[in-house]
């Protein structure tokens, strides 16, 4: 264990910079589980297929977070199909469909999981660009480049999601229909197509994330796992339905993980996002901001 | 009154900023016919849903008997006596219906299968679904549905029995059905609180009705003064 | 009284086969098939029944794995005590995630299963007394007679913890703890308005489903004479117990028995004559075929062929 105040502002930056990305990570998750409640298990999964793709694309000499942006439109379809099929097979039919639309999001992530596998094997992809692999010198800490593009991004897509949810017409339905329902059916709004075109922005949000995901770090199919517990720790700790909350919820998680790295090395920290998410369920399930 | 059955006092229950009931106390006596109305979105439900267990009321007290059941898990409560049917029916759907007045037979009233068959039957036999006795649960229509939420809260033998909007829907001679089923219960010694809709039906049912809005109470008496109070009448129309 | 008679014969079957002169592969193959069914059969009997979804079956299945290593490399001890304890220390890990997750949604126990496998596997990696990250090799005891090579032995073993393992299914179903499962995994909130104790008996299928699926883990070990964690914690137990089930029928206990011989033996031809990854490919296709076209599963798909009248 090594310890000393340099050290621990260094983890405490770092972890400010990667609890950013991690708020930005989950922020469709925020809106598919948190608002709409469906219990996107596979969440984590289409991010990674997220990078994947973006890795693709970069392969032809596209920037990655162009590649990104350039696959959200798609993803945006994807998100919307995926949310018309649970829709009309469980979640139309009630609370005894609940336990297979669990199943249903739990094979498909892994089916994403294992396709990559096939597609790509076992090892890991990383990209490259201008900012990836060098850092930003403050005085005597390091901030790597790649986690500055990151944090930058995370905040442009939180603070957009955030001001298009509480500004913008169909962002207030969005939020509505996670409240009352009946309500909105009144106002002679179609729920479902509410729900359907949030499921697909938060799909379409999800490919933007998943460009970010390779930026920061290798991925290798299997990186969904370990993001279930990030992404989940999250919106739980927030709050679920709230989206400022997600961005405190993902540097409290950022900073708690920088410091155990520092502190414990590298085989604990993913652990942490479980361990987090296991005692907010424990104390105090609604999160910090929850209804 | 001399001991009341059931004392709710000053109980508030908020969900997040709104707040969806506001210090309402209720003292309702053993034996008596009560009828709880107010508009929709007042609080009648998540009253019930206080008194049931089904929620965690944050202030106040409730009091059974004489004692103290904040604290209580709602199967407790159902266990000391206190039952309620659903506004919008939860069957068993994988069980027939007789199968489901089983389940409170086993749990609360703890008889043996035979018995408790026998018993569930007469139940049954009262509210007419007798002859659905063996009919999954999901095959039955809305009305009979109703009638199953009711027939499940009478399975598991309580001292209070909360009706929530168990009319709605259904027709004229069927609402007179219920009703004389509900005072056959009473006339047993069951304490029943009504929630409706169906003016006629409270009218007729209730010794004493109260009235919520917007999470308070805004008048208590006897059915007739209720409704032709002002104010009941000005909730309803919504001014 | 039929299905003793059953059990005791399948038992019975299991032995002379056993020390019968079958290939040996067939027992290799029967083992696996044998453990699923028995992962498959727990985790049902709080999936199926309750319907509260278990994603980390593989965490109690290792931990079973670990405890047997751990009582053999400290107290030297028989594989019959290593199964007891692998139970106890499953079990109480089963009631431990239960007691804090299960008042809560079902998706928020999921997710704290999968939390499970994350922070159990962690947790075995850094521990070097079990050998970490590359894992501990054993040094067996001779085999015990009349069973003449461990792969027999621990084939019968199996079959044997198949046939408790079934057993408690079956009395778990036909008691009153299966029919307030039921009502739980119908509408939760009218079963616990009905006098259902929902949190007690949530608990107390956790509890037992965890166990079982620790006694599975526990001959692993001794069949392997080798443990580490990679393997133990493999997500094909979790997926396989899950998707077991789902597609052979949750509601009887003869639907993880089905799942797990149907999907058990598809499992071999497909490793051996194509691969390992699509093996895996399989299950999970498989899997949502089945919840979205078949949720009753093949039992389902026998009661519409084969109606009885009732």
């Amino acid at each position: 264990m090594v310890f000393s105040f340099d050290l621990l502002f260094e983890a405490l930056l770092f972890g400010v910079l990667l609890g950013c990305f991690y708020a930005a990570v989950s922020i469709g998750l925020s809106v598919s589980f948190g608002l709409l409640d469906v219990p996107h298990v596979a969440h984590p999964a289409v991010m990674v297929l997220g990078s994947y793709f973006t890795y693709v694309l970069a392969g032809y000499g596209l920037d990655p977070i162009v590649a990104g942006v350039v696959l959200m439109p798609a993803f945006f379809a994807l998100g919307i199909l995926i949310y018309r099929f649970y829709y009309e097979t469980f979640e139309k039919r009630g609370s005894e469909a609940a336990v297979r639309g669990l199943a249903f999001f739990f094979g498909l992530a892994f089916i994403i999981e294992v396709a990559l596998i096939l597609g790509f094997g076992v090892d890991q992809r990383t990209v490259h660009a201008t900012y990836i692999g060098s850092s930003l010198s403050l005085g005597d800490y390091r901030l790597p480049y790649r986690m500055l593009v990151a944090f930058g991004v995370a905040l442009v897509l939180t603070f957009s999601l955030t001001i298009y949810l509480s500004r913008t017409f169909t962002g207030r339905a969005i939020k509505a229909v996670a409240q009352d329902e009946p309500a909105l059916r009144l106002m002679g709004a179609n729920p479902v197509a509410i729900k359907q075109w949030a499921f697909g922005i938060a799909t379409g949000v999800s490919a933007l994330a998943g460009a970010m995901l390779i930026i920061v770090g290798p991925v290798e199919p299997a990186m969904d796992r370990v993001y279930i517990g990030r992404t989940f720790c999250v919106v739980v700790l927030a709050g679920l339905g709230s989206m400022t909350g997600t961005l405190a919820a993902g540097l409290i998680l950022g900073i708690a993980e920088s410091i155990v790295l520092m502190m414990f090395g590298a085989s604990w920290a993913p652990a942490v996002a479980f361990g987090l998410l296991l005692v907010v369920l424990g104390i105090r399930p609604q999160g910090l901001f929850g209804r | 009154m001399a001991a009341p059955l059931l004392k709710v006092q000053g109980v508030s229950k908020h969900f997040g900023g709104f707040t969806a009931l506001s210090e309402v106390s209720i003292a309702i006596a053993p034996g008596e016919r009560f009828g709880l109305i107010g508009p929709n979105g007042s609080g009648k439900t998540t009253l019930i849903n206080c008194i049931s267990g089904s929620l965690r009321h944050d202030s106040g007290s409730i009091e059974f008997q004489g004692e103290e059941i904040s604290g209580l898990p709602a199967y407790r409560r159902t266990r000391k006596g206190i039952a309620r049917s659903f506004q919008i029916p939860r069957p068993f759907r994988s069980m027939s219906v007789l199968e489901n007045l089983l389940v409170p037979y086993e749990y609360v009233v703890h008889l043996k299968q035979a018995d408790a068959e026998q018993q569930a039957m007469e139940i049954l036999r009262r509210i007419g679904l007798a002859d659905k006795a063996h009919a999954l649960a999901n095959q039955l229509s809305q009305v009979e549905l109703r009638k199953l939420e009711l027939a499940r809260a009478m399975a598991a033998k309580p001292r209070l029995l909360i009706s929530d909007e168990a009319m709605a829907g259904l027709s004229g001679s069927e609402v007179d059905e219920v009703l004389k089923i509900l005072f056959s219960l009473n006339a047993e010694g069951i304490t029943i609180i009504m929630i409706e809709h169906i003016m006629q039906a409270v009218m007729r049912f209730s010794q004493r009705v109260v009235c919520l809005d917007a999470g308070k109470i805004i008048c208590e008496g006897a059915p007739a003064a209720i409704v032709a109070n002002p104010e009941v009448q000005r909730a309803y129309l919504g001014a | 009284m039929k299905y003793w008679l059953g059990a005791a014969a399948v038992v019975v079957i299991a032995f002379l086969t056993a020390i019968s002169g079958a290939n040996e592969y067939f027992f290799y193959a029967a083992f696996v098939v044998l453990q699923f069914m028995v992962l498959a059969t727990a985790w049902n009997i709080l999936g199926g029944y309750a319907g509260y979804v278990n994603f980390g079956t593989a965490a109690f299945f290792a931990i079973g794995s670990y405890t047997a290593v751990v009582l053999f490399k400290w107290l030297g001890a028989p594989l019959a005590v290593q199964i007891v304890a692998a139970s106890a220390v499953s079990g109480l890990l089963g009631f431990g995630v239960g007691l804090l997750t299960l008042r809560l949604r079902g998706i928020f126990f999921a997710i704290a299963t999968v939390a499970i496998i994350f922070i159990m596997e962690t947790m075995m990696m850094n521990w070097r007394y079990v050998g970490g990250a590359t894992g501990l090799q054993l040094l067996r005891p001779d085999v015990l007679q009349p069973f003449a090579s461990y792969t027999r032995m621990l084939f019968f073993v199996m079959a044997l913890l198949a046939v408790i393992a079934v057993s408690v299914a079956r009395y778990v179903q036909v008691s009153w703890i299966g029919r307030g499962l039921r009502a739980i995994r119908d509408s939760e909130e009218a079963a616990e308005c009905s006098g259902v104790p929902t949190l007690k008996l949530k608990l107390f299928a956790c509890t037992v489903s965890g166990a079982l699926m620790g006694a599975a883990g526990a001959p692993m070990p001794m069949y392997l004479s080798f443990i580490e964690p990679a393997s133990s914690f493999s997500l094909n137990y979790s997926v396989s117990a899950l998707a077991m089930p789902m597609i052979g029928g949750t509601v009887h206990w003869l639907g993880p028995v089905l799942g797990a011989l149907l999907l058990g033996s598809i499992q071999q031809i497909v490793t051996v004559t194509i691969s390992g990854e699509i093996n895996v490919l399989v299950i999970g296709v498989l899997l949502v075929l089945f919840v979205v076209f078949a949720p009753d599963g093949v039992l389902g798909l026998f009661k519409k062929l084969w109606p009885r009248r009732s």
